[in-house]
C-alpha cells in the first residue's frame, strides 16, 4: 500500500537512474521535514516529565530512557539515568503508605494512562465517533437523495433550488457561526447532540459531488426501470445507490475527516464536559495540562492515530478524489 | 414521456432534508446576522438599535486595524511560501521515479490529522527551553530564540506550521495540474535545445498557470478565515497582540465579550474584504492565467 511504484516503463529496467538522485536527496529531505514532527510527537509521548525537561538541549534524543538499549547512551545519558535510577530506587524503599503518588517511577505507558485519567477522553472519543459516524451516514442518505432527484427528475424550480444549494457553499462561515449560536441558544440547543449533528446533516458539497457521479449513469436505465414497474425510490435504493458506491465511501471518508476534525463550531454550541468532542476536549487538556508535555503529546498522539488508520485504508481514493475537487472550479 | 411531466411536485419529497436544513441553519442566519449588525446585542438583554454605529465603531478601532495588519501579513508570507513549495515538490514528484507512493502519503499526512493536535506538537517543538526548533538552530550557533512568546517571531511560527500543514493538498492539485500539460510540448521544446529552466519558464509556469490561480485563489480566502493555530498557540492574541488575527478579534467579542451586533459587523466586513479580494483575482489576476 505505502510503495506502489509508478507504471512508467522507465521503471521496469532495474537501472538506477543517476539523473533522478538529486530529486530523490531533495524529496527525502522535505519527506523527513514533513515526518518528523510526528516521530517527535510519538517519542516524547513516551517520555516522562523528567526526562523530557532534563534532555540535553544539544542533541535529539529519540528513543526514551525507558526502551534505549544502553550501549547508546554517552555519559550524559548515563549519569542522567543513574540519577533518576537513585530517585526511583528512593520511592521503591519507603513504606507503601508514606509514597509520594506523583514522584512514582515512570512507566512507558504513564502518559497515555494520565492523559486518560486527567480528561474523559474515552467520552470524548465516543461523543466524536457517534457525531462523525451519525453526521456522515444521514449527510450521505440526504445528500444522495437530492442528487438522485437533481439528475434523474424534471422538476419546477429545479436550476434555482440548484443554484441555492451550491450558493450556501460560498457563504462565510464565521458569518454563520454567531446568528447559528443565537438561533440555537433561543431554541435551548446549546449543548446537546441536536446542536453538534443536525445543522450538519444536509451538505451541498455533497449534493453536488454525487449529482456529478448520476448524471453520467444513462437515462434509458431509469426510464426503462420506471416503465418495468419500478418505484422511484426503488430505483435510488436498488440501482442508483449501489452503483455511485465507491462515490459514496470517497464523500463518506471526507465526511468522517472534517467531522472529526471539527472544532470551532462545537467549541462555540458545547460547553458541558459530558458533550465535549475530542477536538475542544484536546484544546482544553492543552491549558489545563500545561506542561506536561508527555501527556500532551500522548493526548496528541490518541487524537490523530484513528485520522492516520483511516487514511492508509482509504489512501488510494482519498488522495485522487482530494485532487480532482480541487479543480472542480 | 417521463421527462415532459413539468409538475413534478414529487421530486421536492427527495430534496426536502437538504433544502430544510440548508436554509435553516445556512441560509436564514446570513440574513439574521445582517440584520443583528446594526444592533448592539449581548444576547440576554434587549437588543438596541445603533444604526451604523457598530460599522463606524469598526472604522475606529485600532485592534481591528491591526488584526487587518496581521491577517495581511499572515497571508503575505504564508502564500508565496505555500506556492512556491507546492509547486517544487510537485513538479520533483512529476519524475518517473521510484517511491512516489511513500513521498505522496509522507507530503499528505500532515493534511489528514487534526490542526489542533499538531498545534500542540508544534508548541512543543517552539518550546523556549526543551524545543526541538531551539536544538537544532542551537547546532549553528544561533541563540535560542521564544518563538512563540516573541512577537517578532509568533507570527513567522505560526505561518511555517500552517504551510506545513497544508502543503500536502496544494502539492497533490499542482501534480494533476502538471499530469494535464502534453508531453509533445517538452519534447518539442528539447529538440530545440531548450534546457530545464527554459522548459520550466515557457511550458510548466503558463501551463500551471490555472492551477496556481486556483490556489492562490484559496489560498487567499483561507488566510483571511484563518483561526485555529492561532488559538491553540498564542491564547490571546499572542505576545502584543502581534498574532490577533480577525478571526480571532471577531471570536473574542463575540464569545468573551459578547459584543454580538459588533463581532457581526466585524463579520460581513470580513466577508466584504474576502469577495472583493476573490473579486479582484478574478478580474485582473486571471488575466494573467494562460488557459489553453
Amino acid at each position: 500500500m505505502l510503495f506502489h511504484f509508478s507504471k512508467s516503463p522507465s521503471n521496469n529496467n532495474k537501472i538506477i537512474h543517476l539523473e533522478y538522485v538529486p530529486v530523490h536527496i531533495l524529496l527525502i529531505l522535505g519527506a523527513f521535514f514533513m515526518l518528523f514532527p510526528f516521530v517527535w510527537m510519538i517519542s516524547a509521548s513516551f517520555k516522562s516529565n523528567q526526562e523530557i525537561i532534563k534532555s540535553p538541549t544539544d542533541k535529539i534524543v529519540l528513543l526514551p530512557d525507558s526502551i534505549r538499549p544502553s550501549f547508546l547512551n554517552d555519559e550524559s545519558d548515563k549519569k542522567r539515568i543513574k540519577e533518576q535510577k537513585e530517585i526511583d530506587d528512593a520511592w521503591y524503599a519507603t513504606p507503601e503508605d508514606k509514597r509520594d503518588p506523583r514522584k512514582k517511577p515512570f512507566e512507558w505507558w504513564d502518559n497515555y494512562k494520565n492523559a486518560l485519567k486527567a480528561q474523559p477522553f474515552y467520552r470524548f472519543f465516543l461523543n466524536t465517533l457517534f457525531v462523525s459516524i451519525t453526521v456522515t451516514a444521514v449527510s450521505l442518505f440526504f445528500a444522495s437523495l437530492a442528487a438522485y432527484a437533481f439528475a434523474f427528475f424534471k422538476f419546477p424550480g429545479q436550476n434555482a433550488v440548484f443554484l441555492m444549494i451550491l450558493g450556501t457553499m460560498m457563504l462565510p462561515q464565521q458569518a454563520l457561526l454567531i446568528p447559528n449560536y443565537i438561533m440555537l441558544s433561543k431554541m435551548h440547543w446549546i449543548n446537546t447532540y441536536l446542536a453538534l449533528t443536525v445543522p450538519w446533516l444536509a451538505s451541498a458539497y455533497a449534493v453536488f459531488f454525487l449529482r456529478q457521479f448520476f448524471m453520467q449513469l444513462p437515462k434509458d436505465l431509469f426510464e426503462a426501470a420506471i416503465i418495468d414497474g419500478c418505484s422511484r425510490f426503488g430505483f435510488y435504493w436498488r440501482v442508483a445507490l449501489p452503483l455511485c458506491k465507491p462515490s459514496l465511501v470517497t464523500m463518506g471518508v471526507f465526511s468522517f475527516l472534517s467531522n472529526w476534525n471539527a472544532f470551532v463550531w462545537p467549541l462555540i454550541v458545547t460547553n458541558d464536559t459530558n458533550l465535549r468532542v475530542i477536538q475542544v476536549g484536546l484544546s482544553y487538556f492543552s491549558s489545563d495540562a500545561g506542561n506536561e508535555w508527555g501527556q500532551l503529546m500522548a493526548a496528541s498522539t490518541m487524537t490523530i492515530l484513528p485520522l492516520v488508520i483511516m487514511y492508509f485504508f482509504a489512501q488510494k481514493q482519498f488522495v485522487e478524489s482530494s485532487a480532482t475537487s480541487g479543480m472542480k472550479e | 414521456m417521463l421527462n415532459k411531466n413539468k409538475k413534478d411536485w414529487g421530486a421536492y419529497l427527495y430534496l426536502m432534508p437538504v433544502i430544510v436544513i440548508l436554509f435553516v441553519f445556512h441560509v436564514l442566519p446570513i440574513f439574521m446576522s445582517l440584520g443583528v449588525s446594526f444592533y448592539e446585542w449581548d444576547l440576554i438583554g434587549k437588543p438596541e438599535f445603533v444604526g451604523a454605529g457598530n460599522y463606524t465603531r469598526l472604522f475606529d478601532d485600532p485592534m481591528f486595524w491591526k488584526s487587518i495588519w496581521n491577517t495581511i501579513y499572515y497571508a503575505a508570507l504564508s502564500i508565496p511560501l505555500t506556492i512556491f513549495l507546492s509547486m517544487g515538490i510537485a513538479i520533483l514528484l512529476n519524475n518517473p521515479i521510484k517511491g512516489l507512493g511513500f513521498y505522496r502519503t509522507a507530503y499528505f499526512i500532515p493534511v489528514v490529522t487534526s490542526i489542533n493536535a499538531v498545534a500542540i506538537v508544534w508548541n512543543f517543538i517552539y518550546h523556549p527551553e526543551i524545543g526541538l526548533l531551539n536544538k537544532v538552530i542551537g547546532w549553528f550557533g544561533i541563540s535560542p530564540v521564544a518563538w512563540l512568546q516573541d512577537p517578532n517571531w509568533a507570527m513567522p511560527a505560526i505561518i511555517l506550521m500552517s504551510v506545513w500543514k497544508g502543503l500536502g493538498n496544494n502539492i497533490i492539485i499542482f501534480l494533476t495540474g502538471l499530469q494535464n500539460i502534453p508531453k509533445h510540448l517538452y519534447e518539442a521544446a528539447r529538440i530545440d535545445g531548450a534546457n530545464r529552466w527554459q522548459q520550466f519558464v515557457h511550458i510548466t509556469w503558463p501551463m500551471l498557470s490555472p492551477t496556481t490561480f486556483f490556489i492562490f485563489t484559496m489560498s487567499v480566502i483561507g488566510s483571511f478565515q484563518v483561526f485555529s493555530q492561532v488559538y491553540m498557540m498564542t491564547p490571546r492574541g499572542g505576545p502584543l497582540k502581534s498574532t490577533m488575527v480577525v478571526v480571532y478579534y471577531l471570536y473574542r467579542k463575540a464569545f468573551d465579550q459578547f459584543e454580538f451586533g459588533y463581532a457581526l459587523a466585524m463579520a460581513f466586513v470580513l466577508f466584504l474584504i474576502i469577495f472583493a479580494c476573490t473579486l479582484f483575482n478574478k478580474l485582473y489576476v486571471e488575466k494573467k492565467v494562460h488557459y489553453s
